[in-house]
């Protein structure tokens, strides 16, 4: 069966490149982004369990406490897992191949992020390797990304 | 069971591939008409519908069918598994009597489509997003570096999870990678997205696949009265709608809770089941699959595929039809992997396997968010 490919419509002239997808903070993440913004990686950490939670949101996941506090996060984690991207989506075409991860945070909850400082070679990331926090400019925001710790072993 | 018996008592595919001729809309109501004539009914004959990412209503209205009941739980690939399960109920409790499941998606044409967009104030937006991924195999995939290393596995054992799986659809003219592999083949296949290389991943096609469910007390005065295929059990489970706060990378939450319902209801054991369907958008999904559902121990499903207990002649037969990774994906792939559970029990599949009574159905929704899990028998319950 001779195989049709969907039309791919051609870029209008004149027309900026797609933009890279940039987030909008609600009520309940502000505090998160507001931090970002200020060199800071914001968590929630329930007062009912005590635990340290993500993503931001108004009752834990765990007790189902609405009692919690803001706090500055160490900003050190580690490798959980990764992939290294081939396959951009609008406005990273450039950036490819690039390193998606799971970072681990030492407060205990996980999060997305890319890794930067590094190469993107599965001989480089080793799981469980030590990370840090930085943050790059994305639209209005400042993104959390990670790199190696210093001083730690690639 | 305690409760009356179900049975899909019509069953049936579209023509499959690139179908640049049919909306999403057309694929649905093509797959709808081919199951009533297989289990010869009409259209009239339907009071209850069921429809994942469209509206059921705007399915229905498309038919020409005025539902008494309708469902249109959409919650990715899996969608249909789930829509047995609430087919079921339904009938059983005397809401409908006649349910058409529907699946038609035009995964490669994208006519009658809707856009693939994530809102930027949603939880996605804000924290997945952003870091570069959006298509299925840039996030079905970020577990799978913490699985290859908590359970043992290396990349090899992806790509013999594709090589087992291509003996099934090996001839097959309706699969669309109807060739025989080898691991290094796959190996060399163009990377995607680290460890996972184009032929790890499932094809992109167009296509539809429908069922009637109806009790099965009725479908013995139906056309297939002498080939039944009846529910024995289901379950449907969530995880989270992250994946990068997926429960566990190494195991699937979704995939544990909904085949423990499953098998519970049915009152069979992993011993019990003849014939194995785990929805494989992507090379690890069997693996996680024959872990989590209990077939194998913990770091032993890649060995037993690479043993060749999964291929043609093997002692737990698996994705029979090459799976969505050889045969077809359309985007959401569960309805087709049903069908083949189907074809199977009946007798009627591509390469048959011999003897089959029991069949179960693994299926997953979106990037180990959701799954759901069917057991079907030939055998009256």
């Amino acid at each position: 069966m001779a195989a049709a490919a969907a039309p791919v419509p051609a870029p209008e002239p004149g027309r900026a490149p797609p933009a890279k997808a940039t987030p909008v903070p609600t009520p309940a993440t502000l505090t998160y982004w507001e931090g970002t913004r200020a060199g800071e990686l914001r968590l929630q950490r329930c007062g009912g369990c005590g635990r340290a939670r993500f993503y931001p949101r108004p009752a834990c996941p765990h007790c189902g406490s609405v009692e919690f506090a803001w706090f500055k996060a160490s900003g050190r984690g580690r490798l959980h897992s990764y992939i290294i991207n081939h396959l951009p989506p609008p406005g990273f075409e450039a950036d490819v191949p690039y390193v998606v991860a799971a970072v681990e945070l030492e407060e205990g909850p996980r999060m997305m992020a890319n890794l930067v400082d590094v190469a993107p070679v599965p001989e480089a990331l080793a799981l469980d390797m030590a990370l840090e926090v930085r943050f790059v400019p994305r639209g209005q925001q400042m993104l959390p990304v990670f790199r190696p710790a210093r001083g730690a072993a690639a | 069971m305690s409760r009356a018996p179900i049975a899909i008592a019509g069953a049936a595919e579209t023509e499959l591939g690139a179908l640049p001729q049919l909306s999403e809309m057309d694929l649905r109501l093509d797959a709808a008409q081919r199951a009533l004539a297989d289990a010869g009914l009409a259209m009239a004959d339907v009071d209850g519908i069921t429809s994942a990412v469209d509206s059921p209503i705007d399915v229905a209205h498309y038919l020409g069918v005025t539902p008494r009941w309708y469902d249109g739980t959409s919650v990715g690939g899996c969608s249909f598994l789930v829509h047995v399960r609430h087919a079921a109920a339904a009938i059983q409790a005397g809401l409908c009597s006649t349910v058409l499941v529907l699946h038609g998606q035009s995964g490669r044409s994208r006519v009658g489509a809707s856009p693939r967009t994530v809102a930027p104030q949603s939880m996605k937006g804000q924290f997945e997003t952003p870091y570069g991924v959006l298509a299925p195999p840039t996030l079905f995939t970020l577990p799978v570096m913490r699985y290859l290393k908590d359970s043992g596995h290396t990349e090899r054992d992806l790509a013999e999870a594709v090589v087992a799986q291509s003996h099934w659809a090996e001839g097959n003219p309706r699969a669309s990678r109807g060739r025989r592999l080898t691991a290094d083949e796959v190996l060399a296949s163009p990377m995607i997205a680290y460890p996972f290389r184009k032929l790890m991943c499932c094809v992109v096609t167009d296509g539809g696949g429908a069922l009637v469910l109806t009790s099965a007390e009725r479908a013995r005065d139906l056309r297939n009265a002498r080939r039944p295929v009846y529910l024995l059990g289901a379950g449907e489970a969530c995880d989270s709608p992250l994946v990068s706060q997926m429960h566990d990378m190494a195991s699937s939450k979704a995939f544990r809770l909904s085949s423990r319902d499953a098998f519970a209801e049915s009152g069979l054991k992993q011993a019990d089941i003849d014939h194995l369907m785990i929805y494989d958008a992507f090379a690890h999904l069997p693996l996680y699959g024959l872990e989590d559902l209990g077939f194998v121990g913990r770091g032993e499903a890649g060995a037993f595929i690479a043993e060749g207990h999964t291929r043609p002649g093997g002692r737990l037969p698996l994705n029979t039809s090459g799976g969505g990774i050889l045969y077809t994906h359309t985007g959401m792939y569960g309805m087709f992997a049903i069908l083949e559970a189907v074809r199977q029990l009946r007798g009627e599949a591509f390469r048959q396997v011999d003897g089959v009574r029991t069949s179960l159905v693994q299926g997953v929704g979106g990037y180990f968010i959701a799954a759901a899990t069917l057991i079907l028998s030939n055998q009256q319950p």
